[in-house]
């Protein structure tokens, strides 16, 4: 019961912020622009086409009609044709849409377990070389931008010691897997078609990679000073002081309590995520959402921008959810004091 | 004294490295409980004992803190030299501990069961193999001992859903379910109001009574000293100033410092308001040379403050450490008059 | 049982003065600790040394620089992509210009981004973070938060990005993008404080005596947030500076042939990995910026959780 209420009230924020959300794309795509028609139409098409164009976009009608025009087309997933590739934008962002989603969550993965595990193993050996190590690597994670990490594992990775491939998904001697998800290794997996599996995820693991360095350095470093901060905690002295083994002591009941601002700040990572992938798209040529965003951007393809965002803006929102549905399962505190509230 | 120690502490010291320097906590300290014996442990909010407790069961935070040195025998092994796994042996069901604040002591994102269960499961080797079911049935045991109400249900709830005096009771069950030998008592039921504090008490006493469990009892209130325990420490600034059955230190408190203990008590009879001890516990990062208390005794002498003070055997139940107690005590006195 | 003396009585006899005297001491006291936490530890010490000498480096970078004017449009193809040498200690790019040059105005543009960026957003952050606090349960509070909210469901690069397009690229618009994304930020970390604040005595004693509003939030609530604010624009100067350089990579900032550290990361990246230098040391120039403030906001915490503990 306690979980339908807070689902269904962040439900219900979720559609207000995305509400919100059109409404700043609205203004970025119609607004700021100028005259949208003409910046869709480039500054050589005559007159009487960009007019055609604005009684077609209904641009003469008052701003909040515009908008309603444009939320009513968006809501059924008409963002008009894309500039770039003159194809329906909805049609584009079902194609590349899956190839970031993929990219992003096999980096959140990585986020997750690198950078609990080594902040655990920090911890664990505080003050010792290996924390230092940690801290040491965690410090380069966090201060070098995710295009740098890119271009440094293309070059020493890709093309210098030339373990993995550097540009795209899939290699050109490789059977493409059946589009079911969209995710190519995900679906080379349900089609049983192993070669494929591995080619995809050798694809997949430096641009994975180079997006996660900064969230799994920021996680590395959370962990390791909560952990540090637990420790010293008496509920802690109290187990051991009981008699609880010291690896009980450390793998659960200390885990679970230090891993509660872990999982919360993943909403934030993931974000970082979401946008280190516009640099580490371009950088390895992978064909998803952001490149395709990218190159909409430096087009001015407005339909295309909206979408993108939205679809961006949405995904983030999923997460966040999720991420709180776990703080909730963790934090027995704050499902406690919801329950009091509601 | 012939029955054999439980537990002794010999020449303990402790330091904590901090801003500015090392806080030298513990200053060598001697502490000794026989079996079947209860100690009491009195002092000041900050004098060490809490950090002596914490060293007995090595869980003090190491860093900032530092054993500098000592040994602490519990039957006759030297607990900070053991190894791991023996340590886990003594930890428990050996020795085991009821921390000042419940709220603190008790995991906020686990189930008392949970806990609970974990202690109960590692208190005998034949546990470990238990069931969860059968685990928690032993749970149980200790939270109807300690006279909580629906421990079915308490089992499932966490800390933030317990009174103060619930989660004390639970940390006292919790304490008692590894059956241990020794049982260390820090203040239990201070974080309390008075009439829970004097419940939970009562109960403890019960409790201990029926199993014959040794304690060591560290409170403030010297009311709860006099009724409960057998012998008592009076503990100073990192050292324990003075030692004596229960009955004597009441009846004649030797150390000046105890004298000041016992007159800040508010007495019924007398309708004065308590005179307490001039001053405060000095700091640990400088302590006066010789007596630490000498910058607050209203009869020290000059030895007090170059020399420390060893026990005086005082008689065979009664020892104190100051020189007022020193056979050369009138050498001391002239000395101290002459300059 | 009442061991602990009556200090009360003994305060009370303290003439105001003295009392002043042992404030100032207690605040000397607490710098000194709170200076040696920051001195002790190494990484502080070299994260406010490295940030000195890039502001130095910035300010007077037409004298330091040993090639000033490959800054500007240049070309040298006798000398193009020249690797690392005691003439070109960070070799020369694919049209023959010093690295090492450009890197140290592009030191310019990123100082100038992040200081432009928080100048304008930390003010207009706080205030917000402030009124909306304060009239917590009010509407105010609602449309305050509600939309940063908004602002706060799409990661701010992606919005940045978005309007950086949408306008000319340039270092200005950049600038201008990177402003209207960052303060939802400022406003819910002063918003998270300001709100568990309203609700101390002191601020509830201040209304019962008759305070106005602006002193109430400014002199008795703000001076409460001062340490985690500044910690915050000390990271933050890392990250705003991040943040342009990325706008900059996708060519949505600092335009060529201006030298932005990102817009230089991107050209070099076509000529990996034959000639590295080109796109390598324009990157460890970013790292080393950004490490500087992050080094230094680190230390900063330190520094103000030692004065308050």
């Amino acid at each position: 019961m306690q979980l339908i209420g807070f689902l269904s009230r962040r439900a219900f924020q979720a559609i207000f912020v995305l509400l919100g959300l059109s409404i700043l794309i609205f203004v970025i795509a119609r607004v700021l622009p100028g005259d949208p028609a003409r910046t869709a139409l480039g500054a050589r098409a005559p007159q009487w086409v960009v007019d055609r164009l604005r009684e077609d976009m209904h641009l003469n009608d008052p701003m909040h009609v515009q908008y309603f025009y444009w939320l009513t087309d968006a809501v059924q997933g008409d963002f008009g044709i894309s500039l770039v590739t003159r194809r329906n934008v909805a049609d584009d962002v079902k194609e590349f849409f899956p190839a970031s989603l993929e990219l992003v969550l096999f980096a959140g993965l990585i986020t997750a377990v690198a950078g609990i595990g080594l902040g655990t193993l920090s911890a664990r050996h505080k003050d010792k070389w290996i924390d230092n190590a940690v801290r040491i690597f965690s410090y380069a994670g966090v201060v070098t931008p995710s295009f740098v990490f890119a271009i440094l594992f293309l070059l020493l990775f890709g093309l210098v010691l030339d373990w993995f491939p550097t540009i795209g998904r899939l290699s050109q001697d490789v059977p493409r897997p059946p589009t079911i998800t969209g995710m190519m290794t995900i679906d080379a997996l349900l089609a049983g078609q192993l070669a494929t599996f591995w080619d995809a995820l050798k694809h997949l693991i430096l641009p994975a990679l180079a997006l996660a360095m900064g969230s799994m350095a920021q996680e590395a470093r959370l962990t390791r000073a909560t952990m540090s901060d637990n420790l010293t905690k008496d509920y802690i002295a109290n187990k051991r002081a009981l008699g609880v083994p010291e690896r009980k002591v450390t793998g659960r009941f200390l885990l679970k309590v230090s891993l509660i601002p872990t999982v919360s700040i993943f909403g934030l990572d993931f974000a970082a995520s979401l946008s280190n992938a516009f640099l580490v798209e371009l950088i390895f040529v992978w064909p998803g959402i952001s490149r395709y965003g990218v190159n909409a951007m430096l087009r001015k393809d407005l339909n295309a921008i909206s979408a993108v965002i939205l679809i961006l803006g949405i995904t983030f929102i999923t997460v966040n959810i999720i991420v709180d549905l776990v703080v909730r399962g963790l934090d027995p505190r704050i499902r406690l004091r919801s329950a009091r509230s509601d | 004294m012939s029955t054999p120690r439980l537990l002794e502490i010999k020449d303990l010291r402790v330091e904590f490295k901090v801003y500015g320097g090392v806080l030298k906590v513990l200053d060598g300290v001697n502490f000794s409980v026989n079996a079947g014996e209860k100690v009491g442990l009195v002092g000041e909010t900050g004098c060490g004992k809490t950090t002596t407790m914490k060293a007995i069961l090595r869980i003090l935070p190491i860093p900032p803190a530092r054993i500098a040195g000592g040994e602490i025998f519990f039957k006759g092994q030297d607990i900070l030299r053991m190894r791991k796994r023996d340590l886990s042996k003594v930890r428990g069901s050996g020795i085991s501990m009821i921390f000042q604040d419940p709220t603190a002591a008790l995991n906020p994102v686990f189930t008392i069961g949970e806990q609970l269960g974990a202690v109960v499961q590692h208190a005998r080797p034949e546990n470990r193999r238990l069931s969860k079911r059968k685990i928690r049935d032993k749970a149980i045991i200790p939270l109807k001992e300690v006279a909580l109400a629906d421990p079915e249900r308490l089992l499932d709830s966490y800390p933030i859903q317990l009174s103060g005096g619930m989660r004390q009771r639970v940390c006292i069950g919790m304490a008692l379910a590894t059956d241990p030998e020794l049982l260390i008592a820090d203040e239990p039921g201070t974080s309390l109001d008075v009439t829970i504090q004097d419940q939970v008490l009562r109960l403890l006493r019960v409790l201990v009574e029926e199993k014959g469990t040794s304690v060591i009892l560290i409170t403030h209130t010297l009311g709860v000293v006099r009724e409960t325990t057998d012998r008592v420490y009076v503990m100073y600034a990192g050292n324990m100033v003075e030692e004596a059955h229960t009955r004597k230190l009441f009846a004649e408190p030797l150390h000046p410092y105890t004298q000041g203990l016992m007159q800040a008590v508010p007495k019924l009879t007398g309708g004065g308001i308590a005179e307490g001890i001039p001053g405060r516990i000095p700091s640990y990062l400088d302590p006066p040379p010789g007596c630490r208390f000498h910058t607050r005794c209203p009869r020290v002498m000059d030895i007090c403050r170059r020399q420390k003070p060893p026990f005086f055997k005082v008689d065979e139940e009664h020892q104190v450490a100051c020189f007022l107690y020193d056979q050369n005590h009138d050498r001391h006195k002239e000395e101290t008059a002459t300059l | 049982m009442a061991q602990q003396v009556n200090v009360e009585g003994f305060a009370s006899t303290m003439t105001r003065q003295q009392v002043r005297e042992l404030q100032r001491k207690n605040r000397r006291e607490n710098l000194g600790r709170a200076w040696y936490k920051f001195s002790r530890n190494p990484l502080s010490t070299i994260g406010g040394t490295t940030v000195v000498v890039v502001v130095l480096l910035a300010i007077f970078a037409p004298f330091v620089a040993p090639y000033p004017e490959h800054a500007k449009p240049f070309t040298d193809f006798a000398n193009a992509s020249r690797p690392p040498s005691w003439e070109y200690p960070f070799g020369t790019d694919e049209i023959g210009r010093d690295i090492l040059s450009r890197v140290i105005f592009g030191f310019r543009f990123s100082l100038s981004m992040g200081i432009v960026v928080l100048v304008i957003v930390v003010p207009v952050g706080v205030l917000l973070g402030l009124i909306a606090g304060y009239y917590q349960g009010t509407w105010i509070d609602t449309t305050v938060m509600r939309i940063t909210d908004i602002f706060l469901a799409v990661p701010p690069l992606i919005l940045a990005l978005a309007i950086a397009s949408v306008l000319e690229p340039n270092l200005f618009h950049s600038m201008i993008a990177i402003t209207l994304m960052w303060w939802p930020w400022y406003t819910r970390l002063v918003y998270g404080l300001a709100s568990a604040q309203r609700n101390e005595f002191y601020v509830a004693s201040a209304e019962t005596t008759g305070a106005g509003t602006p002193h109430i939030l400014f002199r008795e609530i703000l001076p409460n947030m001062v340490s985690p604010i500044f910690t915050k624009i000390s990271l933050d100067m890392g990250w705003v500076i991040i943040i342009g350089s990325m706008l900059s990579f996708v060519g949505l900032g600092v335009q060529p042939p201006r030298p932005g550290l990102g817009t230089m990361v991107a050209s070099g990246a076509k000529y990996l990995p034959d000639q590295w230098w080109i796109a390598i040391f324009p990157a460890l120039g970013i790292v080393v910026v950004v490490l500087g403030f992050n080094l230094l906001g680190d230390g900063l915490r330190d520094l103000f959780a030692a004065e308050e503990a």
